[in-house]
């Protein structure tokens, strides 16, 4: 009796287990992994920030070989996630394969385009923030040069850089831009030491405002602009509370709203192509106690109205990636 | 010290050293609050368990034997190439561009092709250290490293600017065309009736690799060249006592070397990706080194902990994807075993070697 009892018990646990999962939503972390301090963990963030507030679970796995990305999502959709958010554009080839295998989950790619019914891709307009940060570091700028530290040297950078460089470039037309990116493998996204090199280098040029889209690397270009005196910007999440007073802004790209969102779509969530701009509040400036000081009500004021013609289609902003080419800055 | 019976050095010593780290990795997964036995059943038959497991553990297991052959080649001349990782990734510059520029009109031929190109490609990357190490004295430690990370621009460059497609952004080629894609073991196997997991990247390169492990076992023991090749290893002055020429065995050792190395490509980017990616290597050109200590750079040994470490790989896999153990943890239980069964290696013959050979001693 009691042997049935326990056994009766288990299964029923069992069939919870399961029903519980099936509706469990899974993110697939990148190469990175999930505590990067950038993109990645604001991923994770998004995810938290939902499972806190609905009390609800997900499954979720980092990578450590590209061949486990077909893998992840094909034992994720299999197990019954929905839906399946996955950070990066590196997946976009996985998905492009997998997503036809499993019509009835749905996906999330974010800062990927791939075109499948099941699939919701979330691409961020960088070049905007980027642009309104160049913008403010123009502005900012005594020596009418700023500098760009980038991470790994790939197309997705160069956008920031150009959008950058545009909006430096717009806010006085005589600003210098100095860009340097910190190296060509993955290793670039986690290298403060060398980000904090760059940076010296940088203001040996004369740069007076550098911007930071290097991921951990940023960390170590922020902390040599405050040693040094001079003003830098974030990126990604807020980082303007890193060095109080030192960090002019952060371009916030909201990966996390992404996520978020997402998550709590559930299984009936739209699919398509989702852009997060300035409009959506995908991308923007950030404004804190802690660069009130740093930025002026004129400088607000300026940079807010151009944030409006951009949203207004009245200034374009190139993107590196529609021609692979920037006409404020050579890479 | 006593010269412990060859199937105890074989086989004894590296199953000790693996047990070793398991218990070890076992104490660290309960530390971190998780079930243990659990977490290893998981591992087992995560990797061992289906044909699914088996197809990520082979397709892991042959990128290892491609490297820990390159490695245990050089090993018997006594050159320590530590540049499987650069080689490889050379390897699958050249499968790249036999894949993407000539229309192959079947997989046979197109698999002969990049076979040839990625072994040419791994041998020329490994041509210039041996060439520094046997004409300059460069040693060939520092060289082989070191062009690791020329190679590594060197694909970042030739990938972000040359062969990425037009508005792509991940670093990485075009899918090669239809014609060049390397049938996988579960179409091979069901194709002859035995079923087995699709959507699995073990490949027809498994084939190959077996191949280059009977290559290597003639090549080393049943060659002229593999006689110079192990007397230059034993003892430099004595092999040019005897008339061998050092220049030419550096060079021609370190070329097959990477060569080996290279043809690890046509398993990960013409077999799995179908495409280069960067950083394609992910670190097998290093674990290799781990396998060819493992094995006793013998092919036969090679074989198995290949196997061994592959199913490591898929077994972590599994772990991080249905339990909440953290990635660091699992590649935490992945080193434990490289440095019991490599590094800790002495420490493992000298216990067993206690306990085998003084009751012997002491019988006579």
């Amino acid at each position: 009796m009691t042997i049935m009892h326990k056994f009766l018990g288990a299964a029923a646990t069992m069939a919870l287990c399961t029903g519980v999962a099936a509706a469990d939503p899974a993110i697939i972390f990148d190469l990175g992994g999930k505590f990067d301090k950038s993109f990645n963990e604001a991923a994770f963030n998004g995810a938290t920030r939902w499972a806190e507030e609905t009390g609800s679970r997900f499954a979720e796995v980092e990578l450590q070989s590209d061949a486990q990305r077909e893998q992840a999502l094909r034992r994720f959709a299999e197990a019954g996630s929905n839906p399946i958010v996955m950070a990066g554009f590196a997946f976009g080839n996985a998905l492009g394969e997998v997503a036809g295998d499993y019509p009835d989950t749905r996906f999330v790619i974010i800062d990927m385009v791939v075109d499948a019914p099941n699939v919701r891709s979330v691409v961020f307009n960088e070049h905007e923030g980027s642009y309104l940060v160049g913008y403010m570091a123009a502005q900012a700028s005594k020596t009418n040069t700023v500098g760009f530290i980038g991470g790994m040297d790939i197309p997705l950078i160069r956008k920031f850089a150009c959008g950058y460089a545009q909006g430096a470039k717009a806010a006085n037309p005589d600003t210098k831009v100095i860009s340097n990116m910190t190296g060509t493998t993955g290793a670039a996204w986690n290298d403060p030491v060398k980000g904090g090199e760059l940076t010296r280098a940088q203001i040996s040029q004369g740069a007076d405002v550098v911007y930071a889209a290097a991921g951990g690397t940023g960390i170590g270009v922020l902390q040599t602009a405050a040693d040094e005196g001079i003003l830098s910007i974030g990126v990604d999440s807020n980082q303007n509370h890193l060095h109080p007073g030192k960090v002019l802004t952060s371009m916030m790209k909201r990966v996390d709203n992404a996520v978020y969102n997402a998550m709590k779509d559930g299984p009936g969530l739209e699919t398509g192509f989702s852009v997060m701009g300035l409009a959506n509040e995908g991308v923007s400036y950030s404004m804190d106690e802690h660069n009130a000081s740093l930025v002026s009500d004129e400088m607000k004021a300026t940079v807010d109205a151009v944030a409006a013609k951009i949203i207004e289609g009245e200034i374009t902003v190139h993107d590196y990636m529609s021609d692979e080419s920037c006409p404020s800055l050579s890479f | 010290m006593e010269q412990l019976p060859k199937w105890a050095d074989l086989i004894v010593v590296p199953l000790v050293g693996l047990i070793l780290a398991f218990i070890l990795s076992m104490l660290m997964v309960l530390a971190t609050g998780h079930d243990p036995l659990d977490a290893l059943k998981l591992m087992v038959s995560g990797a061992l368990g289906s044909t699914y497991g088996w197809g990520y553990t082979l397709y892991y297991a042959t990128n290892f034997i491609f490297t820990g052959l390159a490695v245990a080649v050089a090993f018997h001349a006594s050159l320590f190439n530590i540049g499987g990782e650069g080689q490889a990734a050379l390897g699958g510059l050249g499968v790249a561009l036999v894949c993407l520029f000539i229309p192959w009109p079947h997989w046979t031929i197109a698999l002969l092709a990049a076979t040839a190109a990625a072994g040419i490609f791994g041998a020329l990357w490994a041509l210039i250290p041996a060439y520094l190490q046997a004409k300059r004295g460069s040693h060939i430690v520092i060289t082989t490293i070191m062009f690791n990370f020329i190679a590594a621009s060197l694909l970042n460059y030739v990938l972000v600017n040359q062969l990425r497609p037009k508005g792509a952004m991940d670093p990485a080629t075009a899918k090669f065309p239809k014609p060049s894609h390397l049938p996988s073991l579960g179409e091979i196997l069901n194709s002859v009736g035995i079923p087995f997991a699709k959507g699995t990247p073990a490949n027809v390169t498994l084939l190959v690799a077996l191949a280059a492990c009977v290559f290597v076992y003639y090549l080393i023991w049943r060659t002229r060249l593999g006689y110079q090749l192990r007397a230059f290893g034993k003892s430099q002055p004595a092999a040019v006592y005897a008339g061998i020429n050092p220049v030419k065995i550096t060079i021609i050792t370190m070329m097959i070397s990477g060569a080996l190395a290279g043809l690890m490509a046509i398993n990960n980017v013409m077999g799995e990706a179908e495409r280069l990616i960067l950083g394609s290597v992910e670190g097998a050109g290093f674990i290799g080194i781990a396998v060819a200590l493992m094995g006793r750079s013998h092919p036969i040994g090679i074989l198995f902990s290949a196997l061994l470490f592959g199913a490591l790989y898929q077994g972590g896999a599994e772990l991080g994807l249905w339990t909440s153990i953290p990635r660091e943890l699992v590649i935490v239980i992945q080193a434990l075993v490289i440095l019991f069964t490599g590094a800790l290696d002495n420490m493992v013959r000298l216990m067993v070697a206690k306990v085998l050979v003084r009751p012997k001693r002491a019988e006579a």
